[in-house]
């Protein structure tokens, strides 16, 4: 078992509000930056925790300013973790519609949910669906760390 | 004439080529005035013959992409055409995930995205 600590960890609260939301994203982007990682797996991790903080924010807690977002980025040489969690009521994620349907495409709700399934190498909701934890394992072709 | 803040557009012989200011659309107020000047462009101005050339942007959400939706129902409505050029890879790949590459008609670049205008 790997007991080393992750070379970075973010645990906080924050606001219902989107600037405070992209704000936390920043920092975890900054984090997988120094940690060495680039390219399309930065890109995917930035598509999928956009979906998955905006999607708390607006509609989980639909910015009531008595809510807050539970946020948790883990960020690692070889993988980062991330988990999101509001205080809205939740969804029903396994019954999401599929938004690839030929009569669904040009709906707007489903593609952040399928996107982050698509994106993360693994990506569950708790049974409430107001939390979902996501993992990006990264590629073999990326470049290591330069610390 | 409108001016644009998240925009640059150029008439290249009947085609309104549309250049993206912001490197990143993820900010919801940019994404609602990013919309609202595309959606002027064809309401308002009357221009439905239009070439997105995305060159310039590393990162867009899904909400971004809604407008994009919105933009192309407006197009065709008013019996225009809409197309994208220059998406990069991961961008491309999130149209592919979404199944939207069926809705949208994506060219490489520019030069073949204006060529593809039946004008």
């Amino acid at each position: 078992m790997n007991s080393r600590p992750p070379m970075w960890k973010c645990d906080k609260i924050i606001p219902s509000e989107l600037d405070a939301g992209h704000a936390s994203i920043e920092e975890l982007m900054n984090a997988l930056e120094s940690a060495g990682w680039e390219g399309r797996d930065v890109f995917h991790i930035q598509m999928a925790i956009e979906e998955a903080v905006v999607n708390a924010i607006e509609h989980g807690n639909k910015r009531d300013a008595s809510k807050q977002v539970h946020v948790v980025f883990v960020v690692d040489r070889d993988s980062a973790e991330m988990t999101v969690t509001d205080q809205g009521e939740g969804f029903d994620h396994q019954n999401v519609a599929d938004p690839t349907e030929d009569d669904r495409l040009d709906q707007p709700r489903g593609r952040g949910v399928l996107l982050i399934r698509e994106l993360m190498s693994d990506a569950q909701y708790n049974s409430k669906g107001n939390s979902v934890w996501m993992r990006k394992v990264r590629s073999k072709d990326e470049p290591e760390a330069s610390f | 004439m409108a001016t644009y803040r998240r925009i640059n557009v150029i008439d290249n012989g009947g085609v309104h080529v549309v250049h993206f200011v912001d490197k990143k659309i993820v900010d919801s107020g940019t994404i609602e005035q990013l919309g609202d000047e595309l959606t002027g462009l064809v309401l308002n101005e009357k221009k439905n013959m239009l070439l997105l050339n995305f060159d310039t942007v590393e990162f867009m959400s899904s909400a971004a992409l809604n407008k994009l939706i919105s933009l192309n129902k407006k197009v065709k409505d008013a019996a225009g055409q809409l197309k994208l050029c220059c998406l990069r890879p991961e961008i491309g790949e999130v149209f592919k995930i979404t199944r939207l590459d069926r809705v949208f008609d994506i060219r490489k670049d520019e030069a073949s995205g204006l060529s593809a205008f039946k004008l």
